[in-house]
């Protein structure tokens, strides 16, 4: 792709992003209801975490504070994520009720329309709380902390969340072939909750599952791990960008093949 | 008259039939939550024996059992309700000659009835040929657990009816849906039974509605309970399901009252 074009693609997110907020500046409290709902979730899951090592001290060869650590990363990518691939009701909004015609009419890339639109910002609240989580759980396993961590954080991060875009605009350009796969995103909502435990506590069938096929454990363990002393696996955890380009190559040539071949609903 | 409510539980569970695909990958979904929260569950047990008062057995039928109940269940009629009130349906519905809400919860029971069918029973069948789970042997338990589940569907339809409702009287319910369910899980008991909650924690569940949705019946199946305890447990559940009626009542009442419909 061209830089200018990506240039005028970013500028466009800027725009959307200040539209959304002055959007939601008004319904100040669908914006709060959001976040909270969010961290509730987030609560939930950190609460089966803390009841769980009340009974046990180490989960397979894990403690309560690496596993925290883990869900730590896991929120942060998982927010960023949602802010900009909110992509759940795309068969639903896009196809079935038309407006995909729309989209196709503009001069931004399809993809990047859409998400565009859908841009979703008090979803980065938990990779703030998340990033204190983490940060929490830094600090209690007495990790050291070099200069380049903060960097090598980013940069897994963006390869967890390439990793998400790519299975989820994957499954979300199957609206393009099939009628209703409404069933599948509810489906992979639930697997991609396993990858935020260490996949090592796991059978073999389910960690190469995690690992190569639906690579969530790339959004969580592995590029934890690099942080992680104890766990410390640094290839793994530099596969993590290299999957998430894999996956979002897979995804967006998919979604382009899918444009190619779209009819409109016809209604 | 009641004639009329059948046909909504008949034609809701055609109609979930006729969507092959939510119904295969509702299968995958299930087994995929019941295998990882097996070896989950594995990993936290390690080399003890019991935990919490559940042996690694009883933990496996546990969560077999949890998250088949919970096929049964669950459904969405917080989000059904309040899309028809946003969106100005329930207005129609209510100049019928029928009960909007006991139509809404016959849909609900066609869907618990349609899972209970095509997801319980051949999950139940793999669940156990896979994992260790040990079935109750004496009928009597199978009975009392059918029983607690029809009330399990019941109270967590009254969940879902207050939710909806909620719509009547703010304009946005979408993150109070979102909190009903993860707090349902979560407190429920099919991520994690009660027993294993600290004691101030299994002190406010006995004073809540949600242990009488999962944590109950499944401990009855699990062999956990005695006699006594068991009958004590659906007579909680008798007990909570009256205090339910209550607030969706009022609120059906001051609700009609009050509709207006966005953009209607």
């Amino acid at each position: 792709m061209r830089l200018s074009r990506v240039g005028y693609t970013f500028g466009l997110f800027k725009e959307y992003i200040a539209n959304y907020a002055k959007v939601k500046l008004t319904y100040r409290a669908d914006f709060w209801v959001e976040v909270v709902s969010d961290l509730l979730f987030s609560l939930t899951n950190l609460l089966f975490i803390f009841i769980v090592f009340q009974h046990t001290p180490t989960l397979g060869d894990w403690s309560e504070s690496e596993v925290v650590f883990v869900y730590g990363y896991f929120m942060i990518a998982q927010g960023v994520f949602g802010a900009f691939t909110n992509l759940w009701n795309f068969g639903d909004r896009y196809i079935i009720k038309g407006e995909m015609d729309r989209v196709l009419t503009r001069p931004a890339h399809s993809l990047a329309q859409v998400m565009l639109e859908n841009v979703d910002p008090p979803s980065l609240v938990s990779s703030l709380v998340g990033l204190a989580i983490m940060g929490t759980a830094w600090g209690k396993l007495g990790l050291a902390f070099d200069w380049y961590d903060p960097f090598v954080l980013v940069i897994m991060v963006l390869g967890s969340v390439l990793i998400y875009a790519g299975i989820y605009v994957t499954l979300a350009a199957i609206s393009f072939y099939s009628d209703a796969p409404t069933g599948i995103i509810p489906l992979m909502f639930n697997i991609q909750s396993y990858g935020r435990y260490p996949v090592q506590i796991y059978n073999r069938g389910i960690r190469f599952l995690l690992t190569w096929v639906l690579p969530f454990a790339f959004v969580g363990v592995y590029p934890a791990m690099f942080f992680l002393e104890a766990h410390r696996d640094v290839f793994m955890a530099w596969m993590t960008p290299v999957v998430g380009l894999i996956a979002a190559g897979i995804g967006l040539a998919v979604w382009n093949r899918g444009v190619k071949r779209y009819r409109g609903a016809g209604s | 008259m009641n004639a009329a409510y059948f046909e909504f539980i008949r034609i809701r569970f055609l109609t979930m039939l006729a969507y092959r695909v939510n119904y295969y990958s509702g299968i995958i979904v299930y087994a995929i939550n019941i295998g990882a929260y097996y070896f989950l569950w594995k990993a936290i047990y390690g080399d003890a024996d019991t935990l919490a008062g559940f042996t690694v057995e009883q933990m496996t039928t546990y969560v077999a059992v949890s998250w088949m109940a919970r096929a049964f269940y669950f459904n969405n009629l917080d989000r059904e309700i309040s899309n028809e009130i946003r969106d100005g349906g329930v207005a129609v519905q209510m100049t019928r000659p029928i009960n909007y809400l006991m139509v809404k919860m016959m849909q609900g029971f066609g869907e618990g009835v349609f899972r209970l069918l095509l997801f319980m029973v051949p999950g139940m069948i793999l669940a156990t040929l896979l994992f260790h789970v040990t079935l109750p042997t004496d009928p009597m338990r199978w009975i009392v657990f059918f029983i607690m589940i029809w009330f399990s569907f019941l109270i967590n339809t009254q969940f879902n009816i207050l939710t909806g409702l909620f719509a009547f009287f703010v304009e946005n319910n979408e993150g109070l849906m979102r909190m009903k369910r993860v707090s349902v899980d979560l407190l429920s008991g099919v991520i994690v039974p009660i027993a294993f909650f600290p004691a101030w924690g299994r002190a406010a569940m006995d004073w809540l509605p949600f242990q009488a949705i999962t944590y109950l019946p499944s401990s009855v199946f699990t062999g956990r309970t005695s006699e006594a305890e068991t009958w004590h447990a659906l007579l909680i559940q008798i007990g909570w399901f009256a205090v339910l009626v209550v607030p969706i009542v009022l609120m059906w009442r001051s609700a009609r009252r009050r509709l207006f419909v966005q953009g209607g």
